[in-house]
């Protein structure tokens, strides 16, 4: 799945503008129909079973309340395995977010994107003042749902986690009552490399881990570095 | 239908695994007996998997040759994905694996069930390989080539060949036994020697042992264990030579110390390999799965060797 890169845009809210409310209480689990749901079901079994993945929660629970998933991004499976590691009842409530213009191409992926994973899709290339993606993943996910999401911008080449953009430090500065979980992922990179379309049914590791919040006070810099370090920790 | 002799291997079998189950129960609930309690743990935790492996071949078995040779094929898949997922590979060689994984390895597995020995003996040796080295080098990355292709070839023999070779009995043509009942029991006489031998290695190791094979590479492979294993084992097939159809006693002995001592060189192998990566990364990824390739090493070894000996001293032809 496409990543949506948390770009620091201009647009972005200055801190002193911030706490926003959150939007109305907005429970939508718009009900998918018995197809989309096989189809979501069969498509999770197929993910875990082709990149063979081992799922690891180290000091953390699985829990349905509000969270922030956010992981290393090596590869287009990497958000189909997440979801897919999570248990069903979480995974039902989880919204992994990613391109608008790579998933709202042609029908299969847009119905898979809207109908199959219930993707957040963010417009890239038309970044609006009053629409700035991380306003628009806040106003999706509501005060139920999670997201998914990957602060690198875009896949690693190199296997290594790079450098985390701002977007992960304003979606805890507006709401700094979520959970964020940090999600590593491990040799997914090998079973799906960029530029490559067939998979090689490796064995891959999905571990999460403790949650960490915004410090009260802390600076962006230093809360995006612990949030890497977070995510590196768990590779062992 | 089931002849005498199948009776007797399954009662055995069944009877030694119970008892010794009864043996560890009780000494779990009586830990004060001054025993140590991790070695009771670790024979708990091994009789578990005996039984279910036990429970798994019964099901092949019964389901037949097909579902047999389908068995092996999807345990090998499985131990060449964890071969592949510990050996660093390069992007280069993506699409050589694909191919590996889609393609070489079931085509092996189904010309294996078509009993088409002449070509499944050379499929992956010589076609896999010339596969794999073309493929890699039309990918366009030189960058330790051969280093890079020998890994593949070395996960495709013996995670995939090699094993092979015990399904592979169940085609044999046996004179004097019935078909497939006798090759079953053939089978399940490899497999019983495989795991026996395993297991007086360690024991004999662990009684007698204090000159190691190679220390860098096992820290508990003896060369006590290997001689002891190599008996005992010789001894349990001669024990068991009625059993396994075209030997006769002579034959089944040798088989038996000759898979004792090819189970070892697996080990030896696999904990060479397993030294190697684990210092890097993927040294954990493997362990959270199980391993299926650590409990299959010995028996890579000892099914190609077993196969051969079997046609080489009973004249059977493939």
């Amino acid at each position: 799945m496409a990543p949506q890169p948390l770009e620091d845009s201009t647009c972005m809210l200055s801190p002193a503008d911030i706490p926003a409310p959150s939007p109305e209480p907005r429970p939508d689990f718009r009900p998918r129909s018995p197809l989309n749901q096989a189809v979501g079901l069969g498509l999770a079994a197929l993910a875990r079973l082709l990149a063979g993945a081992s799922v690891r929660w180290i000091a953390s629970q699985p829990d349905t309340c509000q969270r922030v998933y956010f992981a290393n991004h090596t590869s287009h499976l990497d958000a189909l395995v997440i979801w897919a590691s999570l248990p069903r009842s979480i995974r039902d409530v989880t919204r992994p977010v990613a391109a608008k213009d790579y998933w709202s191409r042609g029908i299969v992926r847009r119905w898979l994107a809207q109908e199959v994973f219930d993707a957040i899709l963010i417009d890239r290339t038309d970044i609006k003042v009053h629409q700035s993606p991380v306003d628009i993943m806040l106003r999706e996910a509501g005060t139920a749902r999670s997201l998914i999401v990957f602060p690198e911008g875009s896949r690693s080449i190199t296997g290594e986690v790079g450098e985390f953009k701002s977007g992960l430090y304003y979606l805890a500065k507006k709401r700094p009552e979520i959970e964020l979980v940090p999600v590593h992922i491990d040799n997914l990179n090998r079973v799906l490399p960029r530029g490559e379309f067939l998979p090689v049914p490796l064995l891959s590791c999905i571990s999460f881990g403790p949650p960490l919040w915004l410090e009260r006070g802390e600076a962006k810099l230093d809360f995006l570095a612990r949030a890497r370090r977070a995510v590196l920790a768990l590779k062992e | 239908m089931t002849d005498n002799r199948t009776i007797a291997l399954v009662a055995g079998v069944l009877a030694l695994l119970t008892a010794a189950t009864a043996v560890g129960q009780f000494l779990r609930r009586h830990p004060d007996r001054g025993l140590d309690l991790a070695a009771i743990r670790t024979f708990n935790s091994r009789l578990r998997g005996w039984w279910i492996l036990c429970t798994v071949l019964a099901a092949a078995f019964w389901l037949g040759t097909t579902a047999t040779v389908v068995l092996f094929g999807l345990v090998s898949f499985w131990a060449l994905r964890e071969f592949i997922t510990l050996t660093p590979t390069r992007k280069g060689d993506h699409r050589a694996l694909f191919w590996v994984f889609v393609a070489f390895t079931p085509i092996h597995y189904v010309l294996v069930g078509l009993n088409r020995y002449d070509i499944f003996s050379v499929f992956l040796p010589v076609y896999a390989t010339l596969f794999v080295l073309a493929r890699v080098a039309f990918a366009g990355d030189y960058k330790r080539f051969l280093e890079r292709t020998a890994k593949i070839q070395a996960g495709l023999v013996v995670c995939v060949y090699c094993p092979s070779f015990a399904p592979a009995l169940l085609q044999l043509d046996i004179p004097g036994a019935e078909h497939p009942g006798g090759n079953f029991r053939l089978l399940f006489f490899l497999i019983l020697l495989v795991q026996f031998a395993d297991c007086m290695q360690y024991v004999w190791s662990r009684m007698l042992g204090h000159r190691l094979v190679a220390p860098a590479v096992s820290s508990n492979r003896t060369w006590e264990g290997l001689l002891g294993s190599c008996t005992s084992t010789a001894l349990l097939a001669a024990a068991l030579w009625w059993a396994a159809p075209p030997f006769q006693l002579w034959q089944a002995t040798l088989a038996g110390f000759v898979v004792a001592a090819m189970g070892f060189a697996g080990g030896m192998t696999m904990s060479a390999i397993k030294r190697d990566r684990g210092v890097k990364d993927y040294g954990t990824l493997v362990v959270g799965h199980g391993g299926v390739l650590d409990r299959i090493d010995s028996m890579c070894f000892a099914a190609p060797v077993f196969y051969h000996i079997t046609l080489l001293v009973t004249g059977i032809k493939p």
